[in-house]
């Protein structure tokens, strides 16, 4: 194992199919047109030394470090700034330039510490291999003049020096380091798009500055680290690697937070991680990150993590730790009795988006082929079932149609219930690099999220839609289309059934889909509905990027069908720059439903009661399986409550905070007779459990992640499991303890059986991802590398299909006791219910959630920033803190669910999607008054946490 | 049998009536049933199945004619 060292090629590729031919040193180069003469000459072997530049920025041209001659031209121009011409001949090394650089060179190192033995980027800093490359051996200035470096000069005080930054918990800022190259001002700018950094004064005097000269924790930074990984010194420095040293060797592996899907190298120290850098191959992220893949990984270490299996009795009684035999024997025989009691259908088990394709895969056949029944399900079931259900209604496949990439060729970019600044951050950023470049916004959401109006970026339209009427919505902007004569028909002629499109344009055309008629159903006004359409149907490449706002609604599955209508009617799809793209929630939401996590589904998306893939599976496994579709979480729940359903075994996820009617989960998991919880902490759903069995991290095991653009990916472990398994493993041992003998030694041999047996991933094996870094499925014969863009040439299901898509509004419906909306969403550093970020320092950037409220509503209520409130629904109430903004609109309320005390979800409700039961958790009736504090219901829940947390003989720490 | 779990049942089969309803009327009750056999599990089919044998109070009509395609469960 070594450390993994990217080359730099000092500016960005050039994407022009033009070649040029050039000498450089006397060799022959040929590369892309517009290619800096720098860049083309690191292609070709040679590195011309430099500081300001590097290729994940535009170059700037500051430093002059970069200097070269190019035959009969005058002067010494800079490398970085200057393109390739055909046929010029360039010298890299010459007297001149040697001189040139030593000189500038000098100057720098005149300002700056001579400390370079005990500098943390000692081993790792661009200004001392520049030194060293350029020959520097001697600095004539001297340090007695003004300088940046020194506290006092003579005794005096410095007004030039400046103190350490470390208001940042994850890097520091030293100013004294500082060579003001502009690299992490151009990084927060062009890769990030904040434009938190600015070099503020002017020649001596030019420092750089986070926000209006703050401190970084105080300034806009959203702490995505891009100018720590740009900074050339020690200036920006990671705090772990202040406090651990240099790295010594790296393994590529995949984020374990969104569906973006990031890849990083886990810089190590043996076993212990110096720090995660994006890794620039990384075909999702391209060298970027945001401050949860980046940062977020201490929860690894911390004090909360359980490590040792524990069973208990009953739910009242303490924990015991015990062995991992006494635990997989305990929950085996409890699992046995209860089916024998009970019957086989009387046990299930959720897998989790979280957990790898190797161990939902396991999961599920655990329970279909061990448990003997389908009732399998996962927490995607509460996120994005509905784009599962409706994209495979229109276009035969549960997936987005494009890659990340294509985003960069997109002219007009449609957000429809999605925050990709703060959901998706790494994919936002690329979303605002192509908005900064021109490509118009339509944003529809009832918030005014981030994207309509940050540095550089301002929408051409925010529809800000009342919750519960995308639907209605998206038939208006067809109505449009389709009365305005903006459909494309030869599209539609050639790839759709023209019938069904028949019918669909008639159904939009009815008067009471017009955005006049809608216009009081939707809360925007007609000619706002009008623009966006047109802008839609008419801009060029348009794309559709939508999210959790789209689906968890009891219309979901239907409004997933509209956009797709909306793509098909308009021809945008099948090549680059348009799509229909939901962006995934956790890291393995898309892998987790392929892996064949529904209850109705084999891997692969093949329904459970088709002969022939059943077929394959039993041969295979050696098992009969059951035809009938087993239970979705709901159903569970419901049976639970009646007393039918009485096992489950729950890998890495934390359902009663995560689904909707808390009470109800609660009162379902109380009437079970064995749950087990699989997971790296005592999460909430782990009060009710009788077996916890602890799980790994990420960072303990192999297998692959599969992202929201269908990429497989793969994670890599870099150090032993601290529980002692990986969670394949741990399944696996259940497995075997139900006689099912399985001898996976490897998650790569699990892999190939999913290869085996699953027609869209027949292509796809460890070796392959090792060989190429990812693929994105369908990887088969037809497609041997996969396929970046779906729908090139027709539909995966033939002709794609239009329906119809009627507006039911939802039972949500305000009225006198329930007049505000509320609805929820996630912010940037934390994720989902936050069990992992909570436990970073990513919580001081969000100590608690909080209800946004206009503020209109909130004169009407007295209510003021930061008074308690009490939020009360038909199913429940709890109490939050108040934040008046007008980011919301009257009427509408908004709030997070990352932390367990909040228990958003007691007050969401049983409503769901039509077709699959994923929650509705955008629309919520509420009423809000004031209150003291906590209610009765968030006290007691505190006190069954604290009692059914104890572990017997353990010191509480806290005490 | 809690009526509270029937109630669910019944709300759930109307909103994919509501769904089905829309499309044309050839394929609508056939295309509920279809819907219902490929994702309702056995015990919920049987729920709704012997609810509308009792009549089937608050179903809507393509609801319940779909119902009514329904092969009893084994
Ligand atoms: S961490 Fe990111 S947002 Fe903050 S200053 Fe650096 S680049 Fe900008
Ligand atoms: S902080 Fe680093 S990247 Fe930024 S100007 Fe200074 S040396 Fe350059
Ligand atoms: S959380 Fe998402 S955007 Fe952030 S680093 Fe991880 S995968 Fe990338
Ligand atoms: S690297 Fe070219 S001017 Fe700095």
């Amino acid at each position: 194992m070594t450390l993994i060292k990217e080359t730099d090629y000092g500016t960005p590729e050039s994407k022009s199919e033009k070649m040029i031919t050039l000498t450089i040193d006397g060799k022959s180069v040929t590369v892309p047109e517009g290619t800096s003469i720098m860049r083309a000459a690191m292609e070709s072997g040679t590195e011309i030394p430099k500081l300001c530049a590097t290729d994940s920025i535009k170059a700037f041209g500051s430093c002059r470090l970069c200097v070269i001659e190019v035959e009969g031209r005058f002067g010494t121009p800079a490398s970085c700034t200057t393109p390739v011409a055909p046929g010029i001949s360039v010298k890299t090394q010459t007297p001149r330039l040697a001189a040139i650089r030593k000189g500038v060179m000098e100057l720098y190192i005149s300002d700056h510490p001579l400390d370079c033995l005990t500098c943390a980027a000692n081993g790792d800093c661009e200004l001392q291999d520049m030194a060293g490359a350029v020959g520097l051996r001697d600095v004539r200035y001297g340090y007695d003049g003004a300088n940046h470096v020194f506290a006092r000069n003579s005794g005096e005080a410095n007004f030039d020096w400046k103190p350490k930054d470390e208001s940042n918990p994850y890097f520091s800022y030293d100013p004294s380091k500082c060579i003001v190259c502009n690299r992490c001002v151009r990084a927060c700018e062009e890769v990030q798009g904040t434009f938190a950094l600015t070099i503020s004064g002017r020649g001596f005097d030019s420092r750089v500055s986070a926000g209006m000269d703050e401190a970084f924790f105080e300034s806009e930074c959203v702490s995505c680290g891009a100018c720590v990984q740009a900074c050339p010194t020690a200036t920006l420095t990671e705090k772990s690697v202040i406090a651990i040293g240099q790295p010594e060797h790296s393994e590529v592996t995949t984020c374990a937070y969104c569906g973006v899907g990031c890849t990083f190298k886990a810089e190590m120290r043996g076993e212990e991680v110096v720090r995660l850098v994006p890794w620039k191959d990384g075909k999702a992220n391209h060298g970027h990150s945001c401050i949860k893949g980046r940062f977020a990984y201490g929860y690894a270490h911390h004090g909360d993590r359980i490590t040792e299996p524990m069973i208990r009795e009953t739910i009242d009684q303490p924990w015991r730790v015990v062995s991992w035999d006494e635990a997989l024997d305990f929950a085996t025989s409890r699992m046995k009795a209860v089916q024998e009691k009970y019957g086989r259908n009387s046990i299930g088990a959720i897998s989790s988006s979280r957990c790898t394709n190797e161990e939902t895969y396991l999961v599920q056949k655990l329970v279909r082929a061990g448990y003997g029944n389908n009732n399998i399900d996962t927490c995607a079931r509460v996120c994005h079932s509905p784009t599962g259900y409706g994209l495979n209604q229109a276009f035969g496949t549960s997936a987005g149609t494009q890659d990340f990439d294509s985003v960069d060729d997109a002219d007009v970019i449609l957000v429809i219930g999605a925050n990709p600044t703060d959901a998706h951050p790494v994919f936002g950023s690329r979303m605002k690099k192509r908005l900064r470049e021109g490509a118009k916004l339509i944003v529809i959401d009832p918030r005014r999220i981030d994207l309509v109006r940050s540095p550089h970026i301002q929408s051409d339209y925010h529809l800000p839609l009342k919750p519960g009427t995308n639907v209605a919505m998206v038939t208006a902007l067809a109505h449009v289309i389709v009365m305005e004569g903006l459909a494309n028909e030869t599209f539609i002629r050639s790839r759709c059934d023209w019938e069904e499109y028949q019918d669909w344009a008639t159904f939009v055309s009815r008067p009471e889909n017009s955005p006049e008629a809608l216009a009081a159903t939707l809360g925007v006004s007609a000619a706002d509905v009008r623009g966006a359409a047109r802008l839609y149907a008419t801009g060029g490449n348009a794309a559709i990027y939508y999210g959790l706002g789209v689906t968890e609604h009891a219309q979901g599955s239907t409004a997933v069908m509209g956009i797709a209508n909306l793509a098909m009617a308009t021809g945008n799809l099948g090549r680059r720059g348009v799509g229909v793209n939901p962006l995934r929630g956790q890291n393995n939401v898309q892998g987790s439903c392929d892996m064949g996590s529904f209850p109705h589904e084999l891997p692969g998306y093949q329904h459970i009661s088709g002969d022939k893939a059943r077929a394959v599976f039993e041969e295979d496994w050696g098992v009969k399986l059951d035809r009938e579709p087993g239970l979705r979480i709901p159903s569970m729940f419901d049976s639970a409550i009646e007393g039918l359903f009485k096992g489950l075994y729950v890998q890495g996820e934390d359902i009663l905070q995560s689904d909707p009617d808390t009470r109800h989960v609660s009162a379902a998991l109380a009437n079970m007779e064995c749950v087990i919880v699989q997971d790296l902490f005592l999460v909430e759903t782990a009060n009710y459990a009788h077996v916890f069995l602890p799980g790994a991290t990420f960072l303990e095991k192999d297998g692959t992640f599969t992202n929201a653009e269908r990429r497989i990916q793969r994670i890599r472990k870099v150090m032993s499991p601290k529980n002692g398994y990986g969670d394949w493993e741990i399944t696996q041992l259940l497995a075997n303890r139900l006689g099912m003998n399985w001898t996976y030694t490897n998650p790569s041999e699990i892999m190939d059986e999913i290869a085996r047996l699953t027609p869209s991933f027949s292509g796809v094996s460890f070796e392959k991802l090792d060989r190429d870094g990812s693929v994105q499925w369908p990887c088969n014969d037809e497609a041997p590398n996969g396929m970046p863009i779906m729908h090139v040439e027709g539909f995966a299901r033939g002709k794609g299909k239009f329906v119809i898509t009627e507006y039911v509004p939802t039972d949500e419906k305000v009225g006198p006791r329930f007049p505000l909306l509320l609805t929820t969403g996630r912010i940037l550093s934390q994720y989902n219910v936050g069990a992992q970020t909570r436990r970073t320092e990513n919580s001081r950037w969000h100590e608690e959630d909080l209800l946004e409220i206009h503020p209109h509503d909130a004169e009407e209520r007295g209510v003021h920033d930061g008074d308690w409130l009490k939020v009360q629904s038909r199913a429940g109430e709890t109490t939050l803190r108040a934040k008046v903004t007008d980011r919301v609109a009257p009427g509408v309320v908004y709030t997070t669910f990352h932390h367990p005390m909040t228990q958003a979800n007691v007050i969401t409700t049983d409503n769901s999607d039509w077709a699959t039961n994923c929650p509705e958790y955008k629309v919520t009736a509420v009423q809000i008054s004031t209150s003291n504090g906590p209610t009765e219901w968030q006290e007691r829940y505190r006190e069954l946490s604290e009692t059914s947390r104890r572990i017997a003989g353990a010191v509480d720490a806290a005490e | 049998m809690s009526h509270n779990s029937v109630e669910k049942l019944v709300k759930m089969a109307n909103q994919i009536g509501a769904f089905f309803g829309a499309q044309k009327a050839s394929q609508s009750a056939a295309g509920m049933a279809e819907h219902l056999m490929k994702f309702w599990d056995p015990r919920m089919r049987a729920l709704i199945i012997e609810h509308v044998a009792h009549g089937g109070t608050g179903l809507d009509p393509i609801a319940l004619e779909a119902v009514k395609k329904l092969p009893p469960v084994k």
